[in-house]
């Protein structure tokens, strides 16, 4: 991904695109889409992916993370002909060179994720998919007690001591 | 600037990164996060769990020609996108990108210098500032279905606690409350609603119709 980014390398994009366009598919298929939408969906996602890869940031999100967003928006648009709204940027500092203890942190803790998610029991596993491919409204899901709220605690907390640190200087008081 | 003590709700941050919460919702909680770095966080830990799920789907192959056209798409220049919302004074992003293009809210008084804006009322959401001076009570109301409330300048208190710039208050079809603005800065809040409220007292329930509350 940050080939992508920083050189705009096309065989990177390739890796991206192979890895994850056929998982993008199975997922659209998934939320409803017909075969022939879930390429129109996968096509616009990685493009968007393509053209917005200088706002990846490797210290606040995943790869994976970061296309979960952008799949999601598209879907929301492409169904609701309307935009989600989203949180203002926050602006990355120029000229610092990324925090490999974060970067590494972070990809530590989406191996724990992804762990915690394959002991889930199978009809949990499938209440956490319908939660995040949008198959449930915010009161099923208080109603469902399978989230895998405490293995994200500590990704929020990393997540966070980072934001802070950036905000620090940042904040109005 | 105090702690933010009132967050959003993890159910409705998953609800927000799926994507199916309503418009005005959807609005509250990114204003929210443009002011709270936990909520971001957490925003960011559940988007996290959605990639994780992404990752261990099962595989649909693409056909080649979606790969060949998105090669040939990849020189063309990118779509000019909309610039992402800028804060405006007491208004974070999210909220500023419906002001009018004067950037003022369109305020119509409720009589007693209570005063409100309607940025969106559709039939199946609504979204308002509410603007209540110091030491004013809003009229006493239940919900029908989900009610956010996200204040903006000043604070307000009612029987679920204190509420200042950032929090938010989640109103669900069993509370009954009555915000109060306290002393300090005239209260601005940003409410949507996936319902009419309903007012207990009979006057304002006379007048729901007319001010479209």
């Amino acid at each position: 991904m940050l080939a992508v980014r920083d050189t705009r390398d096309r065989e990177a994009f390739a890796c991206l695109f192979d890895h994850y366009a056929p998982r993008l598919k199975g997922f659209a298929i998934r939320g409803g889409a017909s075969a022939a939408e879930a390429e129109d969906i996968v096509q616009d996602v990685m493009i968007k992916v393509w053209h917005r890869a200088h706002q990846f940031d490797p210290e606040q999100a995943q790869v994976s993370g970061w296309i979960y967003r952008i799949a999601r928006n598209q879907q929301i648009d492409r169904f609701r002909k309307e935009r989600r709204p989203e949180p203002e940027m926050l602006l990355a500092e120029e000229d610092t060179a990324p925090d490999a203890g974060q970067v590494v942190a972070l990809e530590q803790e989406a191996a724990g994720l992804r762990e915690a998610l394959s002991r889930l029991k199978p009809d949990q596993r499938e209440m956490v998919e319908r939660a995040y491919l949008g198959e449930l409204s915010h009161s099923e899901i208080q109603a469902e007690t399978g989230l895998p709220l405490g293995t994200i605690k500590s990704r929020i907390r990393l997540a966070l001591d980072k934001l802070r640190h950036e905000l620090k200087d940042m904040r109005p008081s | 600037m105090t702690e933010i003590a009132h967050h959003i709700p993890d159910e409705i941050l998953v609800a927000y990164a799926a994507g199916t919460l309503p418009q005005a919702h959807a609005v509250v909680v990114a204003a929210h996060i443009s002011l709270c770095a936990e909520c971001r966080a957490a925003l960011a830990a559940h988007e996290a769990v959605g990639g994780a799920l992404l990752e261990v789907e099962k595989e649909e192959a693409v056909s080649e020609d979606l790969r060949n056209r998105l090669f040939d798409m990849l020189d063309a220049p990118a779509p000019v996108e909309p610039a992402p919302p800028r804060r405006n004074g007491i208004y974070p992003g999210p909220v500023a990108a419906l002001l009018g293009p004067d950037g003022q809210a369109p305020w119509k008084s409720l009589g007693f210098g209570v005063k409100q804006a309607i940025l969106r009322d559709t039939s199946e959401d609504s979204l308002r500032l509410l603007y209540i001076p110091a030491g004013r009570a809003m009229p006493e109301h239940g919900h029908n279905g989900l009610e956010m409330t996200l204040v903006l300048q000043g604070s307000f208190s009612d029987e679920e606690g204190r509420f200042g710039r950032g929090d938010v208050e989640i109103g669900h079809d069993a509370l009954e409350h009555t915000p109060v603005a306290d002393p300090g800065p005239d209260c601005i809040c940003l409410a949507a609603t996936d319902a009419r409220l309903r007012f207990k007292s009979l006057v304002p329930r006379l007048l729901q119709p007319f001010f479209r509350i």
